[in-house]
């Protein structure tokens, strides 16, 4: 549609503009064009959240077929369905897709989408490299599942432990796609960690001063800092990884100087603070759920906040507890064993005040709020054995048996994928604009709650009764049949609620009821502007007086105005108060991004089968960043 | 919900240097995450070093003159570049192009000397885990190099068109210095630790 309205004059102020004028012009600055241009090219977070959001759902249907696989073969003993070469695939590619390409980006993307209306402003900073990473992402999950496609599929664990993975044993390019495929990702993870840093530390609405930001924008905050130091780590070892198969170094190589622990010790200086990666985003999606349904402000909000700091600093005092069986000198052990007792203490501060909210509230018990239940139960459970875990001599005797498997999908889908599914559901009529059913939701999480306890609980008893983790077969006469069976049976009782969860989400896209703004008359700012919100998000920008903005205010919005409504402009301010300090221009779309994009994964894989292709791959790359960042005389740029 | 203007923000700038700007703020995020993975590379040195029955694996240390010479260069280089810093901030354009001419070119410098310090390295990637480490090591500095001089290289280019009269480019500039004081100040630590560290082992 062509539009004929007057050219809007240079540095046209909102301020004393209608609001239908006002929505009309910054509708005209801020919209993405339709088209498969304007598809490729656009910048907004919100566009580039859902994307996040539906990519890493398929990367989850992807792992979670492999995991029904892995069950179909474990229900009888002696299976012939799959065989020892296909498992090791199978279960490494469930633990890195679900690690990699699903937990973390899925967490990250609701921060991409969130963290902006959250704080009142109008996109995330640094929009291009937003846009930049998510190319970036789904090219490294195609590249990984491509491969094993071909039968190239990683195949040495999701932690790809050397010698297995090295030069020596790990023959073909098997370990070179898992590799690269963390090189993707993690460019990917930190980029995003850096922008929503700069953006929660500059963008806040007016006003909204360190005390006053919605703790789930907090632990987006102290997660973004754990990538910030934890995802370097993995990316240097994986780089030295690669190196060591394709170019002969010797890092990992004991024959020469090298160490095949370095690579635990590497490895798990990012893996154990990546379990709170995930973690910390899924507590503070319950704490944004549990005070909109039991209708008043969470209890201890500050308790709260220092828990989540603290988590994240504890997160990387734990990772030699992965490491426990290698031997390490006694005093050592005795530390890691307190510091990884240490981070219950935090983790259970957190608990109370949520059941004391619960407690002196008066709880709605919809779809998003069972979901928070089913996670409190599941995650003081799943606490418990790593609390047990976390003791040397338990974990001794039940290291690489079923009873670990038990204890981490506790964890991760008890402790991350309930949150995330009640996030869902109580975020999807902002995303969308309708209501998911509340009838499907109710039977999705009764089947998922009952199928995931009744999967992963027997579990700790085929640990204990020494069934090893990671085993494509084993023999009748173990005595393990009749409890595999019943785990077998009991995951599709889990699928089935995952079956019903998805149905839910498509069919309430067309069919669902309309959701208005704010349908939970929920307390945060995103719920103060249209739903699905538009492109600008806020036709001005909310200036914060209390920490439950829409529930101290209910008639009036406040806002700001003498914003530019010609240009992409938001505020800026200072990090401890957000007092307004600037008008920050915000870029415009750009193809840049995803060229560039194209050029560091084309790059990547080519590195794989020669290093030269860094060398060539430099220049497209230089091309594309230059392209990106030259100013192309957008009224933004020229101030 | 009805919209009650409190605050008009009309005369804020749309530019500003230092903490003022997100962008500085975007930087300081990256020279975290980078400084963290320096960190790591120079704790699998001495993690290296420390496990081995001698330190240096079977080849005596390093040749020291190239990496000081680089040493020095950039050491040298933090002047102009401070300078350049100070001028972008008074939004002076002409010694702003003057000056991000010689960070240009006191970048380039120091990347031709690197091209001499690897083979002083003395020994190769592929002969044991001591060449590994080293040429990761420099490899890894080499490579922020040469992403700083690219950047400066397109500033420098930048602030001679039109686009340079924007307030925004000086910002750019005052952040393209703020990396290149990461750039030099990497550096130091990890000359000590290739060159200074195994002679003083010895
Ligand atoms: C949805 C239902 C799920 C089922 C039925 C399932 C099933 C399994 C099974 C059977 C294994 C063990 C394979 C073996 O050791 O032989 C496994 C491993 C694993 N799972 Fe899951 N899983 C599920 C969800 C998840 C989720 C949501 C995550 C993470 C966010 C996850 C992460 C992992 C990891 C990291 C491993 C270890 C892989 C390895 O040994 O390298 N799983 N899963």
């Amino acid at each position: 549609m062509k539009d004929t309205s007057p050219p809007v004059t240079s540095g046209l102020r909102d301020t004393e503009l209608d609001d239908a004028t006002l929505d009309r012009l910054l509708k005209k600055t801020w919209e993405t064009p339709k088209g498969l241009y304007g598809w490729l090219a656009t910048v907004d977070h919100k566009a580039i959240g859902r994307r996040y959001i539906v990519t890493a759902f398929i990367f989850f249907l992807l792992a979670g077929l492999a995991a029904v696989a892995m069950r179909l073969q474990l229900a009888v003993p002696e299976n012939q369905l799959v065989g020892p070469d296909l498992y090791n695939q199978l279960f490494t590619m469930h633990g890195t897709t679900m690690m990699f390409l699903f937990a973390v980006p899925i967490m990250e993307a609701f921060g991409v989408y969130l963290v902006p209306l959250m704080i009142g402003t109008r996109n995330i900073a640094f929009p291009r490299l937003n846009a930049f990473s998510y190319w970036v992402y789904l090219s490294g999950g195609i590249m990984l599942w491509v491969a094993f496609a071909l039968n190239t599929g990683a195949d040495a664990g999701w932690f790809s432990y050397v010698p297995l993975a090295g030069p020596e044993f790990g023959v073909g390019k098997r370990s070179d796609f898992w590799a690269q495929m963390v090189t993707f990702t993690e460019v990917a993870g930190l980029a995003v960690a850096v922008e929503i840093i700069a953006t929660i530390f500059k963008q806040r609405a007016p006003g909204m001063s360190l005390d006053r930001i919605p703790i789930f924008v907090w632990s987006m905050l102290v997660t973004s800092f754990v990538i910030l130091f934890a995802m370097p780590a993995v990316m240097i070892a994986s780089t030295m990884l690669i190196l060591d198969r394709l170019v002969g170094t010797h890092f990992f190589n004991p024959a020469e100087g090298g160490d095949a622990l370095l690579w635990q010790h590497l490895f798990w200086f990012f893996g154990h603070p990546e379990v709170y990666i995930i973690f910390i985003p899924a507590t503070g999606f319950v704490s944004a759920i549990i005070p909109t349904f039991v209708r008043r402000p969470m209890f201890g909000h500050l308790a709260i906040v220092l828990a989540l700091i603290s988590i994240g600093f504890l997160s990387f005092g734990l990772w030699v507890h992965h490491m426990f069986a290698t031997g390490l000198p006694q005093l050592g052990e005795s530390f890691f064993t307190a510091s990884s007792m240490a981070i219950a203490i935090p983790s259970g501060l957190q608990i109370f005040c949520w059941i004391a909210t619960i407690w002196g509230g008066r709880p709605i018990f919809k779809t998003p709020m069972l979901f928070v239940l089913g996670f409190i139960v599941t995650f003081v459970l799943g606490g418990l054995t790593g609390v047990m875990v976390a003791s040397v001599p338990l974990d001794l005797q039940v290291h690489d048996t079923y009873f670990v498997v038990a204890h981490f999908h506790y964890v991760l889908v008890g402790g991350a994928v309930f949150p995330l599914l009640g996030a869902v559901h109580y975020w999807y009529p902002k995303v969308t604009g309708r209501m998911m059913g509340e009838q499907l939701g109710l039977w999705s999480f009764a089947l998922i709650f009952i199928g995931f306890n009744a999967t992963f609980f027997p579990m700790h008893i085929l640990g204990l009764q020494g069934m090893p983790r990671r085993v494509y077969t084993y023999m009748p006469e173990t005595g393990w049949a009749g409890t595999n069976l019943f785990v077998s049976l009991s995951s599709s009782l889990l699928v089935a609620g995952l079956i019903l969860f998805a149905w839910n989400a498509v069919k309430s896209l067309k069919s669902g009821a309309a959701a208005g703004d704010n349908p939970w008359d929920a307390p945060t700012l995103e719920w103060a502007t249209s739903s699905p919100p538009r492109s600008y998000n806020f036709s001005r920008i909310p200036v914060v007086s209390h920490r439950e903005p829409l529930w101290a205010q209910r008639q009036f919005l406040d806002v700001v105005s003498g914003l530019r409504v010609d240009a992409r402009e938001l505020v800026s301010g200072t990090v401890a108060d957000a007092a307004p300090q600037l008008r920050e221009p915000s870029v415009d779309n750009s193809i840049w991004p995803f060229l560039s994009a194209l050029a560091v994964g084309a790059t990547f894989i080519g590195s794989i089968f020669t290093p030269w292709a860094v060398v060539w791959g430099g220049i497209p790359i230089a091309i594309g960043l230059i392209g990106w960042f030259w100013p192309k005389g957008n009224p933004e740029d020229e101030e | 919900m009805k919209q009650r203007l409190v605050l008009n923000l009309r005369d804020l700038p749309t530019y500003g240097f230092g903490t003022e700007s997100p962008m500085w703020w975007g930087t300081l995020a990256f020279i975290s995450l980078e400084a963290t993975g320096f960190a790591l590379a120079i704790g699998t040195y001495f993690y290296l070093a420390f496990i081995a029955q001698g330190w240096p694996i079977s080849a005596p240390p390093p040749n020291i003159w190239p990496g000081t010479i680089v040493l020095v260069m950039l050491l040298v280089s933090v002047v102009p570049n401070h300078l350049v810093e100070s001028w972008a901030k008074k939004e002076d354009l002409g010694k702003t192009q003057i000056g991000l001419t010689i960070m240009s070119i006191a970048g380039i410098m120091p990347l031709i000397v690197r091209i001499y310090e690897f083979p002083a390295l003395g020994l190769s990637w592929d002969e044991n885990a001591y060449g590994s480490i080293l040429w990761l090591l420099l490899g890894l500095h080499t490579f922020h190099l040469l992403t700083d001089v690219g950047d400066t290289l397109v500033l420098m280019v930048l602030m001679f068109t039109r686009h340079g009269k924007s307030g925004r480019r000086f910002s750019d500039v005052s952040d393209n210095a703020f990396y290149w004081d990461f750039v030099v100040a990497s550096w130091v630590v990890i000359y000590f630790v290739i060159y200074v560290f195994p002679r003083w082992q010895t």
